[in-house]
């Protein structure tokens, strides 16, 4: 099947602007600007389906039309902050397809009327960011941005920024408040961005690959992507493959898909031939899912379907975990993530991250007892309901189904001491 | 009055102000919500999750908007997850459950949470006994501990943010209560987070560390044992404490004090202040102070307190009786005839001035004010009156500050109009250099040293800043001192009165004059109709001097010298200092902590204060020794009711008809509610239980025409070639000998002379930041280290006053680079 999101798999040197112009690259774009109001163009989007491909799958035309046309100016931020565990989709849009990615950013600032864009990347994208930062220049130079464009009146320019080493400056109002140069800590909501963002200006913000996904909806409409994926999760997915799996990377499927084709037709099965023990299908914020039946892994990947399994799809980063990982060992490592990545500000998660590495550490090393699973499920619990922001709530996810999914693993760890 | 909302909390319906969050509307009702880094000035951040509450919202119909009714009740819709109390805002027919098990869970939880890394350490922790975490952890904590012991973390437990402020990193909660005071109400962001998760550590970047003059409000508003002033730290207990109120003596502003007292064994077991501490008066100081009121106490235990009177025999002062003292200086002002010269300070209470000016108008003598400020004048014709407040000061109110580096000089003011400037009132500040007010107003105005009364004048021409104070609702003018003398300062208060008059902004609520005063009660003596000398040193040359809360000899060698000469000189004092070495005869006076009486401070309020300490050896009360002193003059003044004189003082001086102390007493209801059991809310600040005052009235409104006087000033003397300009600048922590009295605490903020010249003149001098150079001017001699500051203009030095040169005024001066 041809790629919509990875064209650049298809496509010889499609990260260059001539490749890509030829392949009718910014025709939605200056369609959009030239030809429809920015509200058809919020209006095409929301008839698409499309979800928010950062994890949380909002209604991406709903997120738009939310803006607030009362207070200006309006911003975008891109997240290009990509920095949950298992998940690296977004560098292989903005690598090798990154006009496409620019365009979907373009086409999103004419439909919510910003007049610039900033995309923030996570530190480590250094490399990337110049890269970013010379195709932007590229379109610059090829009038895609500026002022007046295609002999209009709508300007819009793009900046790049970098963050300096934070997972939380992947929640949306800790990017922001990165973005204005403080400390990268959530915010409380409300208000939303769309009301109070970037500078407490109207700011929407939507992941790299949604964006990405905006430029075909526009040149092939509505019905044809809803025409992809399932129901409820239209179009396709860049599911990030990894774990026990021989053949791990992006994969861009239909929604619905099943986590047996991904594993097994397109991964190439289980190393070594062994079982799947547990998916974690976003991350390491993921809930554990349990593959005691064979029956699981036929349950297809969309929003709605993963969740009658106990888990959500997330950012669809799938990773794959045999049977001979422990989970008082995996859990150990999540927690171990969270704990370095809590950003502080409120006590649940500053706390409770802390202690829960403590005890999973103790656990682990085989000097835990068995009141420390007890205790851990329920310092997990007490965090749940209780955070500021979705990174508190994410740390437990796994620590709480890892216990109750899998409790032999941990009986047998504390059982030694 | 803004639109009220109605909604229930615990089953209590209760209608409070529209956009309030949910903790303060159950505040306002009796209902504590516990709370850690919610605190009602600063703005709502929802992160220590202390507050968790359910919050149910009613149900609207999505055609009508109205509430849809189920069983003949608005039907309500709680979310799944616990709110936070602090940072939902009210709405109509919310319903709020604090007490329910889900919200009791949710608050224990959070306890347990902030316990697993606090040392809990209250036994030897100087917040023990007023620390809202160890009430709430009494109040929701678990009695035993589910963390491991060894598996807390160890961290610094004295670590100094600065030199006054010691940070326990292991108490810290990390509310950023401290770090948030600094930013929005202060606007010094001189501290803020290091590291991130459980690492969080609050750490200080200023150099030097903790830079602010407002740091020790942190300690009140931190809700634990972090944040400890090297003052107070393991000094006493909190429950050991007696109270007394009292007003900050430092500055005009008045700020209300208490007085935390306990008997110190280091003492023998006398009484002593053991702490300053904010007293709640949100038209004056709201809940803060100043670091030099709270630390620049120590000198009313000084061991340099006078004890008993003394007279001079054989060139030697000797004790006296009280008895014997005061005949002799009573003899002496009564031979001297019109000779006979009475200085009074700002320091004294109204009570006390109002004696001395009987005791004047009943002699043959003349009585000053020794100030180096003029302007008083007007500051009682067209000054603030009854019912002003900067808290009520916003848009359509323009505040201008002329001469004047607020932040250094009355730093609560400073406060308040950087406050209210962030409420939309436009801030004009007229000064020759750059102050930190600057970066809050609206519009700067950058003139010369000598054309300050020119710039004023200009704020009533068609401009864009003089239409933006022609055209204000509400206008109020601050005027200070910098670089000014007493003729100067006394011209620019008439140019700013006439503006105020010409504009309508004389004799109403929030419209006025104020005078940025050197000491508490200025304005005070100013109402009671003293006034300063310009040539002071001429006026007291070979007289018969009484000098009352004033040390001359060491402020200016000109009056040194001009005391020598003087025929007989009695000193009145709380202090020895070398204005009492001098004297023939030396009064011990009473200190403000030991006595009570009234200041009037520079908005024109009226304010008590109370005894605190017993008193040192025979000390008297001011009004006393000066009654005392008139009984052998044959004049008859109250001596022994501080009540009686004000009533006296009452009935005689206009402005201050109709205030009596039971007046002066009186509180209103204050938002927000502090000081009661829940320390956790507003900090360990006061109530006020013992007055909020009362302002004076304005000639307009008493119905009188108001003559302000038309004063036009000599130019500013001229320096010759290779001069400067010298002109004095204050400092908020001098040399003053009360300020040295704590030197201990505060002497990396106090320094030694400085003086500061342009870039460009230091260049031309050949001299470079941090080296002395050798200054003189006007009889006066001595070293000084350099400064730079471009915001000055070549020919200008600035001299800080109080800090070793004497300067009393703009002042041609040498400045040689020193071999």
């Amino acid at each position: 099947m041809e790629h919509i999101l990875l064209r650049h798999r298809d496509i010889a040197d499609f990260n260059t602007l001539n490749v890509y112009k030829k392949n009718d690259g910014f025709a939605a774009y200056k369609n959009a600007v030239t030809k429809m109001t920015p509200t058809e163009v919020t209006q095409v989007v929301k008839d698409s389906g499309l979800r928010g491909r950062g994890g949380a799958g909002f209604p991406t035309g709903m997120k738009w039309s939310f803006i607030d046309n009362k207070n200006w100016p309006h911003y975008i931020v891109a997240n290009a902050d990509e920095s949950e565990p298992g998940t690296f989709k977004d560098r292989e849009i903005m690598e090798g397809n990154p006009f496409q990615f620019l365009e979907g950013l373009a086409i999103a600032c004419y439909a919510v009327g910003a007049n610039v864009a900033y995309i923030y990347l996570r530190g480590e994208f250094w490399e990337l960011a110049a890269f970013l930062d010379q195709k932007i220049a590229e379109m610059e130079k090829e009038g895609y941005l500026g002022d007046k464009l295609f002999g209009g009146e709508y300007s819009l320019r793009m900046y790049t920024h970098l963050g300096a080493g934070a997972y939380i400056c992947g929640e949306e109002t800790a990017m922001l408040e990165s973005l204005e140069g403080k400390r990268g800590q959530p915010r409380v909501r409300p208000p939303f961005p769309p009301s109070y963002g970037l500078y407490g200006k109207p700011t929407v913000i939507n992941n790299v690959e949604t964006f990405a996904n905006v430029p075909p909806i526009l040149a092939r409409g509505a019905n044809w992507y809803k025409s992809l994926g399932t129901a409820d999760s239209a179009g396709v997915k860049v599911f990030s493959l990894s774990g026990r799996v021989r053949k791990p990377g992006n994969y861009e499927l239909p929604f619905g898909t099943t986590f047996r084709e991904l594993i097994y037709t397109y991964g190439g099965g289980v190393q070594d031939s062994r079982s799947v023990k547990a998916i974690m299908p976003a991350g390491a914020s993921s809930s554990l899912i349990l593959v005691n039946d064979e029956k699981v892994l036929d349950t297809p990947m969309d929003y709605a379907s993963v969740r009658t399994i106990g888990a959500d799809l997330g950012s669809a980063s799938v990773i794959v975990i045999d049977d001979t990982v422990r989970m008082d060992w995996l859990v150990n490592k999540t927690v171990h993530f969270f704990n370095h990545e809590s950003c502080g500000k409120c006590t649940p998660c500053r706390e409770g991250t802390y202690w829960m590495s403590n005890i999973t550490e103790r656990i682990r090393e085989g000097r835990g007892v068995p009141g420390d699973v007890d205790l851990l499920l329920n310092v997990a619990k007490q965090m749940q309901g209780k955070c500021l922001c979705a990174l508190g709530e994410f740390s437990t996810m796994a620590v709480v189904t890892g216990i109750e999914r899998f409790p032999e693993d941990f009986k047998k760890a504390v059982s030694k001491a | 009055m803004s639109k009220q909302v109605t909604l229930t909390i615990d089953g209590i319906q209760v209608t409070v102000p529209e956009g309030i969050v949910v903790a303060d509307a159950a505040k306002m009702v009796g209902i504590d919500i516990p709370v850690f880094c919610h605190h009602p000035k600063l703005e709502p951040v929802g992160m220590c999750r202390m507050c968790l509450v359910e919050i149910g919202r009613p149900v609207r119909d999505r055609a009508t908007g109205e509430f849809v009714i189920e069983n003949g009740a608005p039907k309500i819709q709680f979310m799944p997850k616990l709110e936070t109390a602090c940072t939902n805002k009210v709405e109509d027919g919310m319903v709020v459950l604090t007490q329910t098990e889900k919200s009791r869970e949710g608050q224990r939880s959070t306890v347990e949470f902030l316990l697993t890394s606090h040392p809990l350490d209250c036994p030897v922790c100087d917040k023990g006994g007023e620390c809202p975490l160890q009430n709430l952890t009494m109040a929701h904590g678990p009695g035993k501990s589910r963390f491991i012991y060894d598996e807390k973390l160890r961290l610094g437990k004295h670590v100094p943010l600065g030199n006054l402020i010691v940070l326990d990193q292991e108490r810290c909660i990390q509310c950023a209560r401290c770090i948030r005071f600094q930013n929005e109400i202060v606007g010094d962001a001189v501290i803020d987070f290091d590291d991130r998760g459980r690492g969080t550590k609050i750490v200080s970047f200023s150099d030097p560390g903790f830079d602010s003059v407002f740091s020790g409000n942190t300690t009140d508003i931190c809700p634990v044992g972090a944040l400890t002033t090297r003052d107070f730290r393991f000094e006493a207990r909190p429950w050991e404490l007696d109270a007394q109120a009292s007003i900050c003596t430092q500055c005009a502003v008045g700020c209300n004090t208490t007085l935390n007292t306990r008997r110190e064994p280091r003492a023998g077991g006398d009484i002593t202040v053991q702490r300053v501490m904010p007293r709640q008066n949100e038209e004056v100081n709201e809940i803060w102070i100043c670091d030099k009121g709270r630390f620049a106490y120590h000198y009313a235990e000084s061991r340099k307190r006078l004890a008993r009177p003394r007279v001079r025999q054989d060139a030697k002062l000797v004790s006296a009786s009280w008895d014997a003292a005061t005949r002799l200086a009573a003899e002496n002002f009564l031979k001297a005839r019109n000779d006979f010269v009475v200085l009074v300070s700002g320091r004294l209470s109204n009570e006390d001035l109002f004696n001395v000016k009987t005791l004047v108008e009943q002699s043959e003598g003349t009585g000053y004010l020794y100030s180096l400020m003029g302007g008083g004048e007007v500051t009682s014709l067209v000054g603030m009156s009854g019912g002003s407040n900067f808290a009520n000061m916003g848009r359509g109110t323009t505040i201008v500050v002329v001469a004047s580096d607020l932040y250094e000089e009355a730093p609560i003011w400073y406060l308040r109009v950087k406050q209210a400037a962030d409420r939309g009132a436009t801030l004009i500040v007229l000064n020759p250099r750059a102050t930190k007010l600057d970066r809050f107003s609206s519009y700067v105005v950058r003139y010369a040293y000598g054309d300050e009364m020119k710039s004023v004048r200009d704020l009533s021409r068609k401009t864009k800043i003089g239409d933006a104070f022609t055209q204000a609702e509400n206008a109020v003018i601050l005027f200070g001192s910098d670089g000014l003398g007493i003729a100067g300062s006394a011209g620019l208060a008439s140019a700013c009165a006439k503006v105020l008059q010409d504009g309508g902004h004389a004799g109403k609520p929030n419209n006025g004059l104020i005078g940025v005063w050197e000491r508490a009660n200025d304005q005070g003596a100013w109402e009671i109709g003293f006034k300063v000398e310009e040539n002071l040193a001429e006026a007291i040359q070979g007289k018969t001097v009484y000098i009352i809360g004033a040390d001359p000899v060491s402020d200016d060698p000109n009056l040194a010298k001009a005391l020598e000469g003087a025929a007989f000189v009695v000193v009145q004092d709380v202090m020895e200092t070398a204005t009492t070495q001098i004297a023939d005869v030396v009064l011990p006076a009473q200190a403000f902590t030991e006595r009570d009486g009234t200041f009037t401070s520079g908005e024109r309020r009226v304010q008590r204060f109370y005894p605190a300490v017993p008193v040192t050896g025979e000390a008297k009360p001011d009004y006393a020794i000066t009654s005392q002193i008139a009984s052998h003059m044959g004049v008859t003044l109250e001596g022994t009711s501080v009540s009686a004189l004000f009533d006296g003082l009452a009935k005689s001086v206009k402005s201050f008809e109709g205030l009596s102390y039971a007046r002066l007493t009186e509180v209103r209801p204050q938002w927000p509610i502090v000081g009661r059991g829940d320390m956790y809310y507003g900090g360990t600040t006061y109530e006020n239980k013992h007055g909020m005052g009362a302002q004076l009235s304005a000639a307009a409104t008493r119905g009188e025409t108001v003559d302000i006087p038309q004063i036009d000033k000599e130019a500013a003397p001229r320096p010759k070639e290779k001069e400067l300009l010298a002109v004095p600048i204050t400092r908020l922590y001098d040399r003053g000998t009360t300020v040295m009295m704590s030197a201990d605490l505060l002497r990396d903020r106090i320094g030694g002379a400085t003086i500061a010249l342009h870039p460009d003149a230091a260049q031309n001098l050949g001299v470079e930041e941090g080296q002395v150079v050798n200054v003189s001017f006007d009889g006066v001699n001595g070293d000084a280290v350099v400064k730079l500051d471009d915001t000055i203009s070549v020919g200008v030095a600035l001299i800080p006053r109080s800090m070793g040169l004497a300067i009393r005024e703009p002042v041609p001066a040498n400045v040689r680079p020193q071999r």
